[in-house]
């Protein structure tokens, strides 16, 4: 939907495929990529920071304000777009 | 009337899981903290868990949207302790311990101040004895985590004056809680009720009727248990677990009380549960 993700689809990719390996070595199940993982009991409540500290620790991106809303976190995709946005827009303030 | 009272500064006594959660629940309701603890290491760990907290409260919208957070500010000394507006203790579970610091509280803070014992079980009227004004003093029952749980058992002890009771109810509601009042006794409601039945859920793991994720599953699904028993038990921390268990069996005399070995050997091996990233489960490096 946005020109990040159009400019970028390798990286949407590999943070999608980065998510989905992550998921399923926690959770050990098979995620799908547009899966609510909070609403079908995969995740809790509790496991929800550990994805907003992966995330940061990975893409050295930082998730806050009103980024950091569990809507955001509800699945792969949704994440895989709130990490390309951050990621390039920690990237033009670093060239600005 | 006292439920018009402000409370801008409370103080909390003792920076573990209890003390860190109230204080992450107070901050995020824009109520000002003066953490004490005796051991700064602790206090810097229970900053960066402070921090950690606020945001998973955030991510969850469990934090109001209508005010600033309160300050947090860190101190190894209970001097800061006559500006409170009121005083948590929550230290470790242990009737002495309590007492005594209760006891140095009670010294230095302005009458009129609540003087809050936070434990899962510990009568109060144990530990009137030790403060200056019995009627200042009652105890409540935070679970954990503090800022996702919105109801807060309150235990009024037989010397407890109506004057703390309501300024206590007015604290927690500024703290966005629901309170429940209940008389004293071991274990009040809550503990008494849910202590023995994690207790007799490690005794059937140990017996091997069931596996650990069995016993969770069967309580979350025929019961409607939130989470099941031993996953509680590993967010309680089961150190904690069984020292409330001792306490209580000390206090009723009833076996089902007393803690199984299962219990004691995860101490033992440092499996204290989410907070040392193992207990019944496995949570990797964990969030804390």
């Amino acid at each position: 939907m946005t020109i990040n993700e159009a400019a970028t689809p390798a990286l949407a990719a590999q943070i999608q495929a980065g998510l989905l390996a992550f998921l399923e070595a926690k959770t050990k199940q098979v995620v799908a990529p547009g899966q609510d993982i909070f609403g079908t009991g995969l995740a809790t409540s509790m496991f929800a920071l550990e994805l907003v500290v992966h995330l940061e620790g990975t893409y050295g991106i930082e998730i806050a304000g009103p980024d950091l809303r569990l809507e955001h976190f509800r699945t792969v995709e949704k994440m895989t777009a709130l990490t390309l946005r951050l990621k390039a827009e920690a990237e033009s303030t670093d060239s600005a | 009337m006292t439920t018009d009272q402000q409370f801008h500064r409370i103080a909390v006594l003792g920076a573990g899981v209890m003390g860190s959660g109230i204080t992450t629940l107070a901050l995020g309701s824009g109520v000002s903290v003066d953490l004490v603890d005796v051991d700064t290491r602790t206090l810097d760990r229970a900053r960066s868990g402070i921090r950690t907290q606020l945001r998973h409260a955030q991510l969850l919208g469990a934090l109001p949207g209508d005010r600033p957070q309160g300050e947090l500010t860190t101190s190894v000394s209970m001097s800061g302790l006559a500006h409170a507006d009121a005083v948590i203790e929550a230290i470790t579970e242990d009737a002495g311990l309590k007492a005594k610091v209760l006891g140095e509280v009670s010294e230095l803070v302005r009458p009129g101040t609540p003087v809050i014992s936070n434990t899962s079980g510990i009568p109060i009227d144990e530990l009137a004895g030790a403060v200056r004004r019995p009627e200042d003093l009652l105890g409540t029952h935070f679970m954990n985590p503090t800022y996702l749980i919105s109801m807060v058992e309150v235990i009024r002890g037989p010397r407890t004056g109506d004057a703390v009771l309501a300024a206590t109810q007015a604290l927690l509601t500024t703290l966005r809680r629901k309170a429940v009042v209940v008389r004293d006794a071991p274990g009040f409601v809550t503990s008494r009720l849910l202590h023995p039945m994690i207790n007799d859920a490690a005794r059937i793991v140990a017996e091997g009727t069931a596996t650990v994720e069995d016993v969770d599953t069967l309580m979350q699904g025929c019961l409607g248990h939130p989470t099941g028993p031993l996953r509680t038990a590993d967010l309680i921390g089961i150190d904690n677990l069984v020292d409330a268990l001792d306490a209580l069996y000390e206090r009723t005399g009833e076996k089902r009380n007393s803690p199984c070995e299962l219990l004691r050997e995860k101490v033992r091996a440092g499996e204290l549960g989410r907070k040392s990233g193992r207990g019944f489960y496995d949570y990797g490096e964990g969030i804390s």
